[in-house]
């Protein structure tokens, strides 16, 4: 059941990050990177992973996908061109080679190397990951809070500028 | 106080004065800085030739001073000291070049006082009276070299000073100054070379040590020899002998107290001094002295023949210069080394007189200086016409003035080692007292030929230049007094050099010198008095007598005449043979292999920058994904050389 | 259980999916959900290693890794509303600012 549960949401996770990256409309890219969080999030669930499994639907998908909404439709893009492949044939073929290349010699390494047998039957609950969050990691986790406000304070000091005279540096840029 | 440790410093203070404020000092404030810059020196050299006669008076063997000023380059086992050697040879040698030059800076101020470029011109003098200083007093082949090149440069300076003038109608004074370079520097090279070949045999190119090692551990024959041919090619660079003499002439291009300091008095002996410096490597090898005799000897009959030709006031003394050098290099090559330097002191003062009193004739004249267009000038001019004649007298080699002592203590020394040398030497003498003579009576005896409107300024110079005309015609008449011959008296200076040339007597072969029987030295003397009388009544005879007749100047006359009118084509052959295969080859390498192999490999290089630039170019396109993807692609790499070092 | 292995494929293919979306597509947007998604793979290597390992610390860094997510989408639009303003356009193909 569970195995069955994982290639369904791996084929679901797949398949949406596939569209997210070929759709034309935005809106349609994002409404896709929406599904394929709800896949990973499933995959965190089969893996007791039920914290992240929460906060990747309630943070990610709800709150910074609806972010990447707001902004695409606050500036009205048109559906941009998607052969927006970069602008030669060799950088496509150099493309196709890197990834290529890289894809067969990882997988063939990942095959290899991990140990399947050893399953730790680990379950992440919110009080386990609060217990390291608010103990071990009490710092990085402050830390975090005051970069989340300088990003909050940053976003609004850029985005609001209307500039009505541009400044000069801007001007010559 | 004792300056002379400071000796070089006044004309270098001179010289920065002059270089810096010389065009605000005025003509007279410029040549008196110069002058006095001078004059210090020479009180120097006094206090430096008082202090080393005691020291020679005591007799210890060692008289010399050292003033070491700084260590210059110490590289390995290699070290050369700034240090000056104030020795008797070199004593005599700034004596002479201090006393005559700073009358020749005096001199100059009259000379030059219609010149716009004055300051410039006293710069110069100073520059070369400080790397003369430097050559002289210099105790080591390297100081010694770098005032060699360093009173090249000046004599390049100078007779080019008027730069945009021409000398003869085929050649600018720029060209002679060239030309005097380029043929100073084939004598360089070799001299250079000697440097060289000393320094690898002898570890050093200090004097005493070089000296020392050279006497007692002899390199093989071969090396002291080409050691000495190549210091001597040196030599007759610098002081134009066969066959390396063709650029003095030219020099006259440079003003005419140029002429007399650097081209009579002082630099052109530098050669004279280097051979005498070095005896000690000329005595070990007999065969190069007796190469050093002949060529002077050569020298010294080629250039009186060719002098007895031309009709150039200063052409005339300038191959003078090379016949009388002639006879230094003879006195030397006969291992008359104090003799020769002796020659050096007495040529010093009554050719530099004769120089300044023809500069005193062609200032007066507005620039003439053809003999042709001169004549009857001895009532206009009689102070430069009076010491004029004191010095023809003195060259002539007329008893009681300096030029005879000289001349007749190298005859001797000719004489009792190679006849036939001797017998160039006389006939030589015979042909410098016609010449001379031929010149004095040209000049400022017979009817006036002088174009009238020069005739209308004609004027004795000013005080000036005629007070160290008189200075130099009293040396001239009592500088022989200091090195009278055995049978006369004392010999002054002979006495003091002796401690320098102590070390020959220990030479094989070089004892002291047999001096010739009383009788002989008389019979030696009346001859070149016969022979001085002789070119005296030839000159009479031939140019005094048919002085005012048509046909004097005659282009015609036989094909021997116009072989030495055209200085035996010397000029020519060299220009033929050495001058155009040169400038050929330089064509050659100028148009083949400059710019066909030379800028093809160079601009082949430069277009693979430029594409190799090119290339790189394309990866920084401004693009933030393309150089994402490079970014990819090295980690793609990283990752693939883990995998593969892993597998 | 399934195969943790096919789980580390799977993130493999998302970051490649991910590393494909920013090289290859003009819209600045576009560009930006591919990173997230190149970040989400990363997230899910570390689940699984969490889970192999019976460590919580992957899980924890999970965390982390969101929180700055949030934050560099934040100022990451804000960058693109900015630039838009300015150009009226978002491709960056047509921005070549770097080389000025």
């Amino acid at each position: 059941m569970e195995t069955v549960l994982f290639y369904l949401f791996a084929a679901l996770t797949l398949a949406s990050g596939l569209m997210v990256i070929t759709r034309r409309n935005p809106v349609a890219s994002a409404l896709y990177l929406v599904l394929c969080f709800f896949g990973l999030a499933g995959i965190y669930v089969l893996m007791d992973a039920y914290f992240l499994a929460a906060i990747q639907i309630a943070v990610y998908a709800g709150a910074i996908m609806v972010l990447f909404l707001f902004v695409i439709m606050l500036l009205r893009l048109e559906p941009t061109e998607l052969p927006s492949f970069m602008n030669s044939w060799s950088k496509r073929l150099y493309v196709a080679v890197t990834l290529v290349l890289g894809g067969v010699f990882l997988g063939l390494d990942l095959m290899r190397t991990v140990n399947t047998g050893a399953d730790s039957a680990l379950t992440g609950e919110a009080g386990a990951i609060a217990d390291r969050l608010f103990n071990r990691y009490l710092l990085p986790f402050e830390v975090t809070a005051l970069l989340l406000l300088v990003a909050i304070v940053g976003a609004v000091v850029m985005a609001r500028r209307e500039s009505p005279k541009p400044t000069a540096s801007m001007e010559e840029v | 106080m004792d300056l002379y440790p400071l000796i070089l410093a006044f004309p270098l203070i001179g010289l920065l004065i002059n270089a810096v404020l010389g065009r605000r000092l005025g003509v007279r404030g410029s040549g008196a800085v110069a002058s006095v810059a001078v004059l210090l020196s020479f009180v120097g050299a006094i206090q430096a030739f008082i202090k080393v006669r005691h020291l020679v008076a005591l007799g210890d063997g060692e008289a010399r001073l050292v003033v070491r000023l700084w260590e210059w380059i110490h590289v390995g086992g290699f070290s050369a000291d700034l240090s000056l050697l104030f020795d008797p040879l070199s004593v005599v040698m700034i004596l002479v070049v201090t006393g005559v030059g700073f009358l020749i800076h005096v001199y100059s101020i009259g000379y030059m006082s219609h010149d716009r470029d004055y300051a410039r011109f006293f710069v110069y003098l100073n520059l070369f009276m400080l790397a003369m200083l430097l050559l002289v007093l210099g105790d080591n082949y390297l100081v010694l070299f770098v005032g060699w090149e360093g009173v090249g440069l000046c004599s390049y300076l100078l007779i080019g000073f008027w730069y945009d003038r021409m000398f003869t109608t085929k050649m600018s004074n720029a060209a002679a100054g060239k030309k005097a370079f380029i043929v100073n520097r084939v004598g360089d090279f070799g001299f250079l070379l000697a440097l060289f070949l000393i320094f690898t045999n002898f570890h050093s190119l200090n004097f005493d040590t070089v000296f020392a090692a050279a006497a007692h551990h002899p390199a093989a024959t071969g090396v002291m020899t080409a050691i000495g041919l190549l210091l001597l090619l040196g030599a007759t660079g610098k002081s134009a002998q066969l066959p390396l003499f063709v650029w003095l002439p030219d020099a006259m291009a440079g003003p005419t107290p140029v002429s007399a300091l650097i081209h009579a008095a002082t630099m052109v002996t530098a050669g004279v001094y280097m051979v005498a410096r070095s005896h000690i490597l000329y005595a070990l090898t007999p065969d190069v002295l007796t190469v050093v005799a002949w060529v002077g000897g050569l020298t010294a009959i080629f250039a009186a023949t060719i002098a007895c030709t031309q009709n150039d006031i200063k052409k005339v003394l300038a191959y003078s210069t090379v016949s009388q050098l002639g006879y230094m290099f003879l006195g030397l090559g006969c291992a008359a080394f104090g003799g020769g330097v002796f020659h050096v002191v007495t040529h010093a003062f009554f050719k530099a007189l004769l120089f300044l009193g023809a500069g005193s004739v062609i200032h007066a004249m507005s620039d003439e200086q053809d003999i042709r267009r001169m004549g009857g000038l001895r009532h206009k001019l009689p102070l430069t016409f009076a010491t004029f004649l004191i010095a023809t007298l003195a060259i002539a080699g007329l008893p009681g003035f300096s030029g005879f002592f000289s001349k007749d203590e190298i005859l001797a020394a000719a004489f009792s080692r190679q006849p036939a040398l001797w017998g160039l030497g006389v006939v030589t003498a015979g042909l410098t007292s016609f010449y001379m003579f031929r010149l004095m009576f040209l000049t400022f005896f017979g009817k006036s030929r002088v174009e009238p409107e020069r005739a209308a300024k004609l004027k004795e110079s000013p005080p000036v230049m005629t007070v160290p005309l008189l200075i130099l015609a009293l040396l001239s008449i009592v500088g022989g007094l200091i090195g009278l011959p055995p049978v006369l008296g004392r010999h002054l200076l002979g006495g003091f050099l002796a401690p320098v040339f102590e070390g020959l007597h220990h030479i094989e072969g070089f004892g002291h010198a047999e001096h010739l029987s009383a009788s002989k030295e008389w019979l030696l003397m009346g001859i070149s008095t016969v022979a001085a009388l002789g070119g005296f009544l030839l000159a009479w005879t031939r140019v005094h007598k048919v002085g005012d007749k048509e046909g004097l100047f005659a282009k015609s006359r036989n094909g021997f005449y116009r072989l030495l009118e055209d200085k035996y084509r010397v000029d020519e052959v060299y220009d033929l043979l050495i001058v155009r295969p040169l400038s050929k080859l330089a064509r050659f390498c100028w148009r083949v292999v400059d710019e066909l192999v030379i800028d093809l490999a160079v601009n082949f290089s430069g277009l693979g920058v430029r594409l190799g630039g090119e290339l790189m170019r394309l990866f920084q396109n401004g693009r933030i994904q393309s150089y994402a993807f490079f970014m990819v692609l090295g980690l793609v790499m990283l990752l693939i050389r883990v995998l593969v070092q892993q597998g | 259980m399934f195969d943790y292995n096919h789980a580390l494929i799977l993130a493999f293919m998302l970051f490649t999916l991910g590393t494909a979306g920013v090289l290859l597509r003009r819209s600045a947007l576009v560009v930006f959900m591919s990173i997230e998604l190149m970040l989400n793979a990363v997230n899910l290597v570390l689940v699984v290693f969490s889970r192999l390992r019976g460590d919580l610390d992957g899980q924890v860094i999970c965390f982390f890794i969101m929180a700055v997510a949030a934050a560099e989408a934040a100022v990451g639009l804000a960058i693109i509303i900015a630039f838009f303003k300015r150009k009226k356009h978002v491709d960056l193909d047509r921005a070549s600012l770097l080389r000025s």
